[in-house]
């Protein structure tokens, strides 16, 4: 991650026309047709209820599950592997590619890999990884970043998408930017990938912990493709992913993807429990990744953001993310879930910018399927974070501007005689800089970033107290 | 519903920036018949450094509000964000502060403390409070009012009785303006592109005047207006129910 912080980063997409309008109207049209959805089923709320209650269960007995899956899996044929986080990750899937003597995998789409720069630890030791999702497909051949937790690609249109596609494709020449068309370029591409890959990678939605089952959702199939054709097949999921049992699918099947597509149903759902002879993949390894999460499980106050199924309905509703897109958070997890998640998985050393990248609207609290309560969860990291700065950040943290101004205030709202002076000083101070109309153009400090862009109302010459006092008087 | 005594809890903003938004609730109280009190001790609810990460020197602030309003059966604010503040807010500066006796007493007050628009039609039962309004006006529905208070539709249900208004609605009126408190100023550029839809939305309207219940997320729009030079300004809502005929 670079350090550059949210408002730098902010500033440069917000003037990146043509992305705005691209997120504006993918945005848009993935709001309504969520709403419609979502609209549909009368006891949503009760769904999303049963959706908290599974995950906060699930969270509650987390290395218990965890065993359990584990025991389910190898009693199904399959092989488990714990890694404390993504190097570690990364070294087991390597060592059993290169256990088959291959030098590609296919991939299905998976946070959890980009999370663990899973695709530039295989390069290096020389195994190509394919992105097969279309969405990823684009991300990868424009060597470009991910947007957004299910339309990674998202920032593209289908314009940008036709030159890219002519440019890194075979034989796509003649290329329309037609959606269908573009779908087919990607489709032949894929499709000679598929039949000689001799191992497949996915990620997990869920694992259920009394059958050992792996469960994918999916649009397009091209994920299906992976878990079925290839004859040694690696899933790598974060821990948080486990649900305890299969019943808990029912709920969540349901709320999955009306709040990430906006559709009743997804087109494909993959579940498999370890391997079955002459059926698919003959080998099955399930790596547990940690990565943080179990820090993040300690703080009662922020252990929610593991209830996540990365629907990204927060992503779309939220206005921050509307306007400046997935790549100013600089992280595999972007919008409000990410603001979050970001700097909790990295234990506070990274994106802590993040929890300040909210209006705190409370959009996206209203959509999430799983109830993730994130402006409370927000406040709360702002202050973890703060807390943590005056702590440990020496002289400049204990004594920065912000905080000196903040306990200043404080301590003139701490009683009425120094509340009434600033009122006063208040109106004093400001006097050079008033004009017209009662208005601040140019006010100096801080207040600088609000005058750059709007005029700051003078304080009027008198209080509301004042007036209450001369009128009971 | 009788005669009420009824604590006004101006919220500090109010007080020093908006003065004329704390007479109107007055106004419009006592024309309705109620007492409303001022309890001159008040200062601020804390809400802006419960937001921004200063939780613990808040903590302060929702103890000396428990003291000033703690007697008070009915509190009215004219300030949809610092009544969430109060019964959404505390509550965690209480866990924070791992105090459980504030805990007990945020919990008390909590519900005893109304968003004006909430006290008019949910607890006053008033929905036609005789004003009269001659103007064009566009309601945003600010979002802590929207999200946290639930508002709902009382503060419309208020202004479709008004006289003379002609109400227009705003388009993605449920979209933050983009103020956000320490976020117009730290995130400065993000809000200023959240502020320039909201204020097309308004300009589609032609409403002359955008109102909502809480003068901080005004101050932001009414700022872009006015920089703009627009054409258009901002109006707590207290004001235009409080305002009457020939008056």
């Amino acid at each position: 991650m670079s350090d550059k912080g949210f408002p730098a980063a902010a500033r440069e997409a917000l003037a990146n026309t043509q992305q705005r309008r691209n997120l504006g109207h993918a945005t848009r049209t993935i709001r309504a047709k969520r709403a419609a959805v979502v609209g549909e089923v009368a006891d949503w709320e009760a769904l999303r209820d049963a959706g908290a209650a599974i995950k906060a269960s699930a969270m509650a007995r987390l290395p218990e599950l965890l065993e359990q899956l584990e025991a389910s899996v190898l009693a199904a044929g399959g092989q488990v592997h714990w890694a404390r986080d993504g190097a570690e990750a990364n070294a087991i899937l390597t060592g059993i590619v290169k256990a088959h003597g291959a030098t590609e995998v296919v991939k299905v789409k998976s946070l959890a890999s980009d999370e663990i720069e899973m695709n530039e630890a295989l390069a290096a030791e020389g195994i190509t990884a394919q992105e097969t999702d279309l969405a990823e497909l684009i991300v990868q051949l424009g060597d470009d970043e991910q947007s957004h937790i299910l339309v990674p690609a998202i920032h593209r249109n289908r314009a940008e998408i036709r030159e890219l596609f002519r440019r890194t494709l075979d034989d796509a020449g003649d290329l329309s930017d037609d959606p269908a068309e573009l779908a087919e370029a990607a489709r032949r591409h894929l499709r000679k990938r598929f039949l000689s890959a001799r191992v497949g990678v996915s990620g997990a939605n869920f694992a259920v912990a009394d059958t050992g089952t792996i469960c994918v959702v999916e649009s397009e199939g091209n994920g299906r493709m992976c878990t079925t054709l290839p004859d040694v097949l690696v899933t790598v999921m974060g821990i948080e992913k486990v649900v305890p049992a299969f019943e808990d699918l029912e709920v969540m099947l349901q709320l999955l993807p009306r709040s990430s597509t906006g559709e009743r149903m997804n087109p494909y759902t993959s579940l498999w429990t370890g391997t079955t002879d002459g059926d698919g993949p003959s080998e099955f390894h399930l790596v547990l990744l940690d990565g943080g999460r179990t820090d993040v499980l300690a703080d009662p106050h922020g252990r929610d953001a593991l209830h996540c199924i990365r629907c990204s309905a927060c992503l779309n509703v939220c206005p921050v993310y509307e306007r400046t897109g997935g790549h100013a958070y600089d992280s595999v997890y972007p919008g409000p879930i990410g603001a979050i998640l970001t700097p909790q998985l990295a234990g506070l050393r990274e994106g802590r910018t993040l929890p300040w990248a909210s209006s705190l609207c409370g959009a996206c609290y209203e959509v999430c399927p799983v109830k993730i309560d994130i402006p409370s969860m927000l406040v709360h990291l702002r202050g973890r974070i703060v807390r943590d700065a005056a702590e440990h950040g020496g002289v400049r943290g204990r004594l920065s501007g912000e905080r000196l101004a903040m306990q200043g205030l404080a301590r003139a709202f701490g009683s009425r005689r120094r509340y009434e002076a600033a009122q006063k000083a208040g109106r004093v101070g400001q006097w050079p800089l008033a004009r017209g109309a009662g208005n601040i153009e140019h006010a100096p400090g801080p207040l600088h970033a609000w005058t750059a862009f709007r005029d700051l109302r003078a304080v009027p010459g008198e209080a509301f107290r004042d007036w209450w006092r001369t009128r009971s008087s | 519903m009788g005669a009420l005594r009824i604590a006004l809890f101006i919220a500090c903003f109010n007080d020093t920036l908006f003065p004329e938004t704390g007479k109107a609730v007055v106004r419009l109280l006592e024309r309705l018949g109620h007492e409303v009190v001022f309890p001159e001790e008040q200062t601020c609810c804390g809400q802006m450094h419960a937001n921004s990460g200063y939780g613990l020197e808040a903590v302060p602030l929702a103890r000396r509000f428990v003291r000033v309003f703690g007697e008070y059966d009915a509190i009215v604010t004219p300030s949809g964000s610092c009544a969430a503040m109060v019964r959404d807010g505390y509550p965690r500066l209480a866990e924070l502060a791992e105090d459980d006796r504030l805990g007990g007493e945020v919990a008390a007050v909590g519900p005893r403390v109304h968003e004006l628009s909430e006290l008019l039609v949910g607890v006053l039962g008033v929905e036609d409070v005789g004003a009269y309004f001659p103007h064009r006006v566009t309601y945003h529905p600010t979002c802590h009012g929207l999200r946290l208070l639930k508002v709902g539709d009382r503060p419309l249900r208020l202004l479709r009785q008004v006289k003379g208004i002609d109400l227009v609605e705003l388009p993605d009126a449920e979209t933050c303006c983009g103020f956000g408190g320490t976020f117009a100023v730290k995130n400065a550029d993000t809000s200023a592109a959240m502020l320039t839809d909201k204020m097309r939305a308004v300009l589609d309207t032609r409403a002359e005047i955008c109102t909502a219940l809480d003068n901080s997320c005004l101050l932001h729009i009414g700022g872009g207006l006015s920089r703009a030079r627009a054409g258009t300004r901002t109006v707590h809502l207290a004001e235009i129910l409080a305002s009457t005929e020939g008056a």
